[in-house]
């Protein structure tokens, strides 16, 4: 008979499993973390475009024989600058700059990617991750990446905070303010770059908002809430990770309907503010 | 630098000690309306350039406590702007200790409430702590000396039980507290408060002049931005009377009286009672 060490053993002997399973952990980790700035700031549509800006710079490094994440960055880079661009000119609201640029990058992939060879297969790789064929490469690139994101963010915490919750209090104490902002949007693309392989673009923005949105029902201050966010993200990523392997079902969607389940059990019985808590008092 | 000035212990420019602590000399803000209506002034050399402050020019002395009354769009917030930095004048000169608004540390802001997400995640000792961030300096987090202070300045305004609640849970009265709080954490020189007192009841008001007379002996300028004229004569040794211009400045006794007040407010009352639809569509 099957024993729960042997279920969780059995997958590991394989490596491109054990490779999977490192790379969901740290990117299920670096997401729900960055996710907390998303989710306060009101990004989530942000966060979702980017996801999408990317793909022409992921298809042309694809079609290159480039590292994924290269194209990726140097796109995250540019549609960060330029939403920030176009709606610094005030001719245009922030969200009609991000929706003009999300589709019109988005359908350039899709158009590129459309004029190679094995057009569905690896469209659905980029849609929703490729996990099971993470390399020895793109899991150090993953890991490198994820630190740098991790270190920054450990770094300026205190500056993100303070332009996150009152950006006047950020003028008077001069803090470089723009600065911050693009650097806060680069992480976000970064993020985003690391987690391609692992949920795919379709599915990042829960990567980035769920975790981080149940953390907040279950938590009353940022650090905790970071915390709380990273486990219940890598947790999904692992847990999923398994569903996937024992029930053959595509990784990215294991993982995130976990996530998922994760955010409605603490929106119904997170102590005080959930719902079943309220219908009892 | 001249000799009188004084290098300041802080972060930011040396103060002139020979200058005023707030001095605004012909200044004013051309009106630039929002990007949502997806039309601006700016550059619009040959349309007709609306201010929402047109030549102010006045002097704050250290540890003054002034009121700056004016009805709904005098241009009350606009003129506290100036003072932090957020905006910038269009004509004319800012200057706070002799140097313009954006190389000071010293300006502390009190926002209006209605302009703070209280249900972000931070607690009362969390928002207290934003304000030594410009003194713990980037990449550094708090240290020791930063706790000490924190806690000091929410004694100083008697919510020092409250350090670990979540600001959402607070009265009204006890969130302007943490936000003076805020103020003294930042070792302010000059604060800034943008209608403190509305909503709150008789003793939270109370609670908050008695801060704001410590801060004056202790020589801390404070602007208050207030609508509320009966309070600004009871409490303030100064009033600025505001209407895109400055209608008078002085002691309540000088400047409120019936012409003033007339030239500031108008006849806007009296037309309310007469026709209120017909003042309606004036005001929009």
């Amino acid at each position: 008979m099957m024993t729960l060490f042997d279920w969780i053993i059995e997958p590991l002997q394989y490596s491109f499993v054990l490779r999977a399973l490192l790379a969901s952990m740290i990117v299920g980790m670096v997401c729900s973390v960055v996710g907390t700035y998303v989710i306060l700031r009101g990004m989530a549509f942000f966060g979702d475009a980017l996801a999408h800006t990317i793909l022409p710079g992921v298809v042309i490094s694809f079609i290159l024989g480039w590292p994924l994440a290269v194209g990726a960055l140097i796109m995250g880079i540019l549609t960060a600058v330029g939403i920030g661009a176009l709606s610094n000119q005030g001719l245009l609201k922030e969200d009609t700059a991000i929706g003009v640029i999300f589709a019109g990058a988005f359908a350039l992939g899709v158009a590129i990617l459309s004029a190679t060879g094995n057009y569905t297969a690896d469209l659905t790789h980029f849609l929703f991750g490729n996990l099971l064929g993470v390399s020895q490469q793109d899991l150090i690139v993953i890991l490198l990446l994820g630190t740098i994101v991790l270190a920054a963010i450990a770094l300026l915490y205190k500056e993100f905070l303070v332009i996150s919750f009152d950006p006047v209090l950020a003028t008077t104490q001069r803090l470089p303010v723009t600065f911050l902002r693009y650097t806060l949007l680069l992480i976000i693309a970064v993020t985003i770059v690391v987690s391609l392989q692992v949920v795919g673009i379709s599915l990042m923005m829960a990567m980035l908002v769920t975790p981080a949105a149940a953390a907040s029902l279950l938590t009353k201050r940022l650090l905790p809430m970071m915390v709380v966010s990273a486990v219940i993200g890598t947790i999904s990523s692992v847990l999923g990770l398994y569903i996937s392997f024992y029930l053959d079902i595509t990784s990215g969607p294991a993982i995130v309907l976990l996530a998922t389940a994760i955010f409605v059990m603490a929106f119904l019985f997170a102590p005080e503010r959930g719902v079943a808590w309220r219908r009892r008092s | 630098m001249s000799n009188s000035g004084h290098i300041s212990r802080k972060r930011g420019v040396a103060h002139q000690t020979a200058s005023p602590t707030l001095e605004l000399k012909r200044v004013s803000v051309a009106y630039v309306s929002g990007a949502s209506s997806g039309l601006t002034l700016r550059g619009a050399q040959h349309a007709v350039e609306r201010y929402a402050l047109e030549d102010i020019s006045l002097k704050v002395g250290a540890g003054d406590r002034v009121a700056v009354v004016g009805p709904n769009g005098a241009g009350k917030s606009t003129l506290l702007g100036l003072v932090v930095g957020t905006v910038k004048p269009s004509t004319g000169q800012v200057n706070v200790y002799g140097h313009g608004p954006t190389g000071h540390t010293c300006i502390a802001y009190v926002p209006q409430r209605s302009r703070i997400d209280w249900t972000f995640p931070v607690t009362v000792k969390d928002v207290v702590m934003m304000g030594r961030v410009a003194q713990i300096g980037m990449f550094r987090w708090p240290g020791r000396r930063d706790h000490a202070i924190v806690r000091a300045c929410l004694e100083k305004v008697n919510a020092l039980h409250l350090m670990q609640e979540q600001i959402g849970e607070l009265s009204g009265g006890q969130q302007q507290r943490i936000f003076i709080a805020r103020a003294l954490a930042q070792e302010a020189e000059l604060l800034l408060m943008d209608e403190p007192l509305t909503g709150l009841d008789a003793p939270s008001r109370d609670a908050i002049f008695e801060i704001l007379d410590r801060l004056q002996s202790e020589g801390v300028t404070v602007l208050v931005a207030t609508h509320d004229l009966k309070m600004a004569a009871a409490r303030f040794d100064q009033i600025m009377l505001l209407n895109r211009r400055i209608v008078a400045y002085g002691s309540p006794a000088t400047v409120l009286n019936p012409e003033n007040l007339l030239t500031a407010y108008g006849g806007g009352e009296m037309v309310v009672s007469e026709s209120p639809a017909k003042s309606k569509s004036a005001a929009e």
